[in-house]
């Protein structure tokens, strides 16, 4: 899978989760650039993202993902 | 909705609540709103928003209120203005075993004994506050088994075991629902065994979020507590309307022949058929009206029930249409022979389509996707479609009194006049004011009657209790049997005292005792108590649902004058009790 393809999978989840098919994210998306990210719609996002991908986060990957960039980079790994 | 109907997709659920509670709302469904707190002992964000999607799906739309993470007993026990002024007109408190400490291995069994006292102690301290100041139901979670067995299989025998603590435990909270009213657990115990507890009770979203549940867990939680406050306020479903052939036994009755039905103890095939008609003919006890709908001639029908291994008999049903109508047809016509809404029945049938019909031409009917034979009691029992929460003697009693309707009936073509037919009836009514021992059955009226229902209020256990208490209030409920058989409490009307005049509340009738003159009696019998009141005027309001036309002009019929009518259809009309009262029923006789 590109890049591209898995960005394109997720801006269809994040438009799920969000309930707001205009929104885009890229590499440097953080919470604070997403109207209502907060650490609660977070525990649905990761969620949503592991339906997706048929993939699961372990606890030390959640903790650390920084940005939007670094959960593609995980979703890369996994799916290969 | 049928994405929220059981068995649903929990993560499609999670991912898409905002666009499904969006929808919902949107709907033309005439929602019932309650105000439901939820009180945890963890994280309890996706529990409440899960409950508000089911809770739309079934007519309810809730107005939440979500205590602070584990905040639970605080909440409660301590100054709270802000759910004071919430005023809840329910109580959900999520706690689980995260919530509890356990004993230490070893420890002797009268210190167990001591810290479960001290736990129960701690939790009743808690639901008697709430008893003394919201005055609602409460559902109380009970404790789902822990992770881990330290003890092996011996930790559920050894007192310090803590499976043997959460069973100890739970035991208690069960005697105490036993002992309550308006007191019910949520069996998470049970749910959590059902659903698989290592996928129940995933460490990760304990650990990083504080929930004590896995996401995709929430949604069976969040179902279970949905049916039981929809129970509550009367949304169960009332009737199992079902198919023959290939549904309650294996074969076509009309090809094979009623001997060459797979049913009964001598076949694997027979069997679970007859496990099946076990399950269905268990119904009756809790009050779930039976009927047929079948595609067979109906001397076809009655043979294969009438086999001598159908555990089912033709008895069991109240009504049997076996005939070549559509199913939607039949089902429809039996609804309006028991004078219920098409949206209270639940169709099963192996055929997918036939469900497929009865899903596009009766809305609202439930129509599970009950898979195969071995599926069909899973598939109906975890839906729960009649999720009981106040069983009544009345319920056991149901299906008799439907067929004594169904006679009554037979009877009524034998007579010209319908006096006659009445007085033949040979009616005797019970006209009172509330007594304790009905006052279970009186809530559970008014959270059920939805066609003749004049203002669709609905009372809790405790709002009857109050009123029956209160004399600010004259209330009554009626009774009425004849000589086919009780059909126990039937009637009640509700009005509070507002200087010298009575504004009406309430006035409700069950509809299987329509066109009895028994409205008549109980309109007596309120004449009477507000003339000896002293009250100079009655006044009635009516209030239009998709459900209650049937009323609208019933307060014409009782002899008021309309005073006013808005645009919403909103009626108000006035009786004067000033004037001589001639008692309107001529048919029943009266015990006050």
């Amino acid at each position: 899978m590109t890049r591209e393809e898995v960005y394109e999978r997720l801006n269809a989840v994040f438009a799920d989760v969000f309930d707001d098919d205009t929104l885009t994210v890229n590499d440097e998306t953080t919470a604070a650039d997403v109207d209502g990210w907060d650490s609660l719609v977070h525990i649905t996002l990761i969620d949503a993202v592991e339906e997706e991908f048929d993939i699961s986060f372990d606890m030390k990957t959640i903790v650390k993902l920084k940005n939007v960039g670094e959960m593609v980079d995980v979703i890369l790994e996994e799916v290969g | 909705m049928k994405e929220l109907e059981y068995p649903f997709d929990a993560r499609y659920l999670i991912k898409k609540k905002k666009s499904l509670k969006r929808q919902l709302l949107a709907s033309d469904t005439r929602f019932i709103d309650k105000k439901v707190a939820i009180l945890g002992g963890s994280t309890t964000h996706d529990i409440s928003a899960m409950i508000e999607l089911f809770l739309l799906n079934f007519g309810i739309r809730p107005e939440i209120y979500e205590s602070e993470y584990n905040q639970y007993w605080e909440d409660v026990m301590f100054d709270n203005p802000e759910l004071l002024e919430f005023k809840p007109d329910i109580i959900y408190i999520h706690t689980t075993n995260r919530n509890l400490t356990f004993p230490s291995i070893g420890t002797k069994e009268e210190d167990v004994k001591v810290m479960l006292e001290n736990d129960l102690n701690r939790f009743r301290a808690m639901w008697e506050k709430i008893d003394a100041t919201y005055h609602c139901p409460v559902i109380q979670n009970n404790f789902e088994f822990p992770p881990y067995r330290i003890l092996g299989n011996s930790d559920c025998y050894d007192v310090s075991g803590r499976t043997s603590y959460i069973n100890s435990l739970n035991a208690l909270f069960s005697q105490y629902a036993r002992d309550h009213k308006d007191f019910y657990i949520e069996d998470i115990q049970y749910l959590s065994a059902s659903y698989g507890l290592d996928a129940w009770a995933d460490p990760l979203y304990w650990h990083m979020y504080k929930y004590a549940l896995s996401m995709e867990a929430i949604p069976t939680l969040a179902y279970s507590v949905s049916c039981i406050i929809k129970s509550i306020y009367g949304k169960n479903k009332k009737v199992l309307t079902l198919d023959l052939d290939n549904t309650l036994w294996g074969g076509i009755v009309g090809d094979d022949g009623p001997e060459n039905l797979a049913i009964g103890q001598e076949t694997s095939m027979g069997q679970v058929y007859s496990e099946f008609q076990q399950y269905i003919k268990d119904h009756r006890d809790i009050g779930v009206i039976l009927t047929v709908d079948s595609k067979n001639d109906h001397e076809n029908a009655i043979a294969g029930l009438e086999h001598p291994d159908s555990t089912l008999s033709p008895d069991d049903f109240v009504v049997i249409k076996a005939n070549w109508d559509p199913k939607s047809k039949n089902l429809v016509d039996t609804a309006s022979e028991l004078n219920l809404l098409p949206e209270s029945f639940v169709f099963v049938d192996d055929n997918p389509a036939e469900r497929e019909i009865i899903r596009a031409q009766v809305p609202g009917a439930a129509v599970p996707e009950i898979g195969n034979v071995e599926d069909y009691i899973r598939a109906i029992d975890h839906a729960g479609y009649f999720e009981v929460t106040n069983l009544s003697a009345d319920d056991k009693k149901r299906n008799e009194m439907y067929k004594a309707n169904a006679q009554r009936a037979a009877l009524e073509a034998t007579f010209s006049d319908y006096g006659q037919y009445l007085d033949s009836l040979e009616m005797t009514g019970v006209i009172k004011s509330f007594e304790p021992v009905f006052l279970d059955r009186i809530a559970q009226l008014t959270n059920k009657s939805n066609q003749f229902n004049l203002t669709t209020k609905r009372y809790s256990r405790a709002d009857i209790e109050h009123v029956s208490e209160s004399d600010e209030y004259i209330d009554i409920y009626g009774k009425l049997i004849d000589k086919f058989g009780d059909n126990g409490v039937v009637s009640v009307v509700i009005g509070h005292i507002n200087g010298d005049v009575l504004d009406m509340d309430l006035w409700i009738m069950s509809c299987r005792v329509l066109k009895r003159d028994m409205e008549f009696a109980m309109m007596d019998g309120l004449v009477e108590r507000a003339k000896g009141a002293g009250l100079s005027r009655i006044i009635g309001y009516y209030y239009p649902t998709a459900k209650n036309n049937m009323v609208r002009d019933f307060y014409d019929r009782m002899g008021f004058t309309k005073v006013s009518e808005d645009a919403d259809g909103n009626t108000v009309w006035e009786f004067d009790l000033k004037k001589d009262y001639e008692n309107q029923n001529h048919h029943i006789k009266v015990n006050a």
